[in-house]
């Protein structure tokens, strides 16, 4: 369980936040705001929000890598701009979308450049500097290829090794901007995972700003929602799918939200009414298979008529299909279900 | 990924290279003392290794005092201006090429080495002029203190004209173009100044872009190795911010370094070195572009607490070698070291970056 206790001190806020850049004539331009925002020790928040609506823009300034253009923001409860670099470096660390050409460099000595701001003027390693830089290779799963120099990694890898280099930094503060990008599915759930742990174990605040809808909405404890507009809506996922928030940031012709799956829907049949009978994972990956060739499921009675194999004969059983003018037929698979109804609505009416 | 727990689990000792970084370190030494060695014997009068290295280690005089006196006036000098000014020219190459995180980038990335060449053409020009030329005429062209304050001037300038800029700019991408823009209207300079001057003054200006490591002695030498000694000790102290540079400067930034300011400090120490060096011996070119990649490649590491270092022996070794190759062994003729340098370090060059397809050459 996680609810975020009133009487700790949130690990980042904003007041009054616009973030932008600052024009060389006339008045600076700003991107969006202003915001209230706050993070707290232990939760992990994904940023979400359609292209261009300036969510790296405010990841950027919160992180401090470029100004706000105005307001005032707070870092472990101490104003941002009061903090020397290294104090500031020892609060939040942050992972970038820009590629790191560092070719000579190998996966250990990068990791390890996390630890600069703990270290002495030399760079010298304590038993301590080690064991979080290993931690940090271990968690991401990188100490596989930690003796590899970084030019030789693939997109995918490189990206685990600047969250191990984020991870051995030892913050109480990650801000993490569209890590998951270079990796494969397998890959983006476990980096979310190990995000949640870190959160719920350590305590750490973690900022995440990316396009895993239906991942983030899985694994954040609260979604900073910004919209188009540069409003930004802050609350669970589950509240903002409820309120309809959700589908109307992301808003778009012909793009539907279903808040019934957390998904947008890729298909906008048009086809005759299906009323699909049965439940668990063959109902729902049959609705799909039906929505993709253009026909709407239903729960309700139509012409045609589809019943899914129960789950207790799942891999064996058989689908039954009837129509207008169709006899009950069995196919043993949604490729011959498909193709029989394909058949029948193509079929000229007599 | 593994979602281990984030507990710290059994330390394996990260240091495991450095066995391997020592012995290449001291193998490092051991090429720079041989070519030392070198250097001191060869030359247009053929002096045994024995006898000098009698004469280096102070263990009494020569058979001869011709041999004492070519050995400790001429060849020592010069041998120890070869290794002070690889060593620095090397480093400042090193410094460039991480700051600006580019391959190419050396110490004539900021036009410091356009600049000494300017001062050096002022003085000529004035000398034409005004018939003042007594001083660089009558000592020699490396041997004169005007040739080498107007050299340092000309250098100080451009670099103050670089600091300054620099604490405008925040990009160091931008900055380096900058360096370009300075270092190409202080050439266009010198060459509007070339078409207007008699062909004597031209050519003793040539004569100086040829480099010349011999007429850098006494005080000259102590000068000369003070600041490069400064600009190393500089250097040294920058390794751990130019290690979080090698990420780009937003990294940089989160990992805690003031970026402005170790860039400061950094182009500083470039300053020093690379003005310094082209003031006493002329253009040396190449060495500040080819050593830092040889150093990686050699090393085979990108921190700077190791290749700082490296760079610096690698650097006196191969300027001490292209000196050796300079006196064309066997021969009474001398070559220009800016000429052996440059000839001997591109096909190096090349070497080391076409043996490794797969590495980007940074």
């Amino acid at each position: 369980m996680n609810f975020p206790s009133p009487h700790s001190t949130p690990a980042l806020t904003a007041e009054a936040l616009t973030v932008g850049y600052p024009s060389r004539k006339g008045p600076p331009r700003p991107v969006a705001g202003p915001w209230q925002l706050a993070l707290w020790p232990g939760e992990l928040v994904c940023l979400l929000g359609p292209n261009g609506a300036g969510k790296s823009t405010l990841l950027r300034t919160l992180a401090g890598v470029q100004p706000p253009l105005s307001g005032h923001l707070t870092v472990g409860g101490k104003p941002l701009a009061s903090l020397s670099p290294a104090a500031r470096a020892r609060q939040l660390s942050i992972v970038l979308t820009e590629r790191v050409e560092a070719g000579h460099l190998t996966v250990l000595e990068l990791v390890r450049l996390g630890r600069h701001p703990h270290t002495d003027w030399l760079g010298s390693f304590s038993a301590h500097d080690h064991a979080q830089v290993q931690a940090a290779l271990v968690a991401t799963g990188t100490a596989p290829f930690a003796h590899r120099p970084v030019g030789e990694l693939s997109d995918g890898e490189r990206q685990k090794v600047m969250l191990a280099r984020a991870l051995a930094q030892d913050t109480p503060l990650l801000l993490l901007d569209e890590p998951t990008a270079h990796l494969d599915l397998p890959n983006r759930v476990a980096l979310l995972r190990l995000l949640h742990q870190l959160a719920r174990t350590l305590g750490k605040a973690i900022l995440l700003a990316t396009h895993e809808l239906d991942l983030a909405l899985q694994a954040a404890d609260r979604v900073w929602l910004l919209a188009a507009t540069g409003e930004l809506l802050a609350g669970p996922p589950e509240d903002l799918v409820l309120s309809g928030a959700f589908a109307a940031a992301f808003q778009r012709e012909g793009l539907a939200f279903d808040a019934a799956t957390g998904t947008f829907e890729l298909h906008a049949p048009t086809g005759p009414l299906v009323q699909l009978l049965g439940d668990g994972a063959a109902a729902f990956w049959t609705r799909r298979a039906l929505l993709r060739a253009g026909l709407v499921p239903t729960t309700g009675p139509a012409a045609w008529r589809v019943i899914v194999p129960t789950a207790a004969e799942a891999g064996l059983g058989f689908w039954l299909s009837e129509g207008p003018g169709q006899p009950p037929q069995r196919h043993s698979s949604i490729a011959a279900l498909l193709q029989a109804i394909g058949a029948a609505l193509t079929q000229p009416a007599f | 990924m593994t979602p281990a727990p984030f507990a710290p689990p059994a330390l394996e000792p990260a240091a495991h290279r450095g066995p391997r970084l020592g012995r290449g370190l001291v193998g490092l030494v051991a090429v720079v003392g041989l070519a030392f060695v070198l250097d001191v014997a060869l030359g247009p009068v053929r002096i045994p290794l024995p006898t000098v290295a009698r004469l280096l280690l102070g263990h009494g005089a020569a058979a001869d005092a011709a041999t004492d006196f070519i050995v400790h006036q001429i060849r020592l000098p010069k041998a120890l201006t070869a290794l002070v000014a690889g060593s620095g020219l090397a480093v400042s190459g090193l410094q460039m090429q991480t700051l600006f995180r580019n391959p190419l980038a050396g110490p004539s990335a900021l036009g410091l080495t356009a600049g000494a060449g300017l001062g050096v053409a002022l003085v000529m020009l004035a000398g034409g002029n005004v018939a003042s030329a007594l001083a660089v005429r009558q000592l020699g062209l490396a041997g004169s203190w005007t040739l080498v304050l107007a050299a340092t001037a000309g250098a100080a300038l451009v670099m103050a004209l670089v600091l300054a800029l620099a604490a405008r700019v925040r990009d160091n991408v931008v900055l380096l173009i900058v360096g370009l823009m300075v270092a190409s209207v202080t050439g266009a300079i010198v060459s509007l100044w070339q078409y207007f001057s008699a062909p004597e003054q031209i050519q003793e200006y040539l004569l100086w872009t040829f480099g010349a490591l011999g007429g850098v002695t006494g005080p000259h030498l102590a000068v000369l190795a003070t600041v490069v000694g400064a600009g190393i000790g500089l250097a040294l102290a920058s390794a751990k911010p130019l290690n979080a540079l090698l990420l780009g400067e937003n990294y940089a930034r989160s990992l805690g370094l003031p970026v402005r300011r170790s860039r400061t400090l950094i182009i500083l120490s470039t300053s020093l070195l690379a003005g310094s060096v082209t003031a006493f011996c002329g253009p040396i070119g190449f060495v500040g572009l080819a050593v830092p990649h040889l150093t990686r490649a050699l090393l085979g590491t990108a921190d700077h607490r190791i290749l700082l270092p490296g760079a610096c022996l690698l650097g006196a070794a191969l300027v001490l070698g292209c000196d050796c190759l300079a006196q064309l062994p066997g021969s009474q003729l001398t070559l220009p070291i800016n000429v052996v340098t440059s000839l001997l370090g591109a096909p190096v060059v090349l070497w080391v970056v076409l043996r490794r397809p797969r590495r980007s050459a940074a």
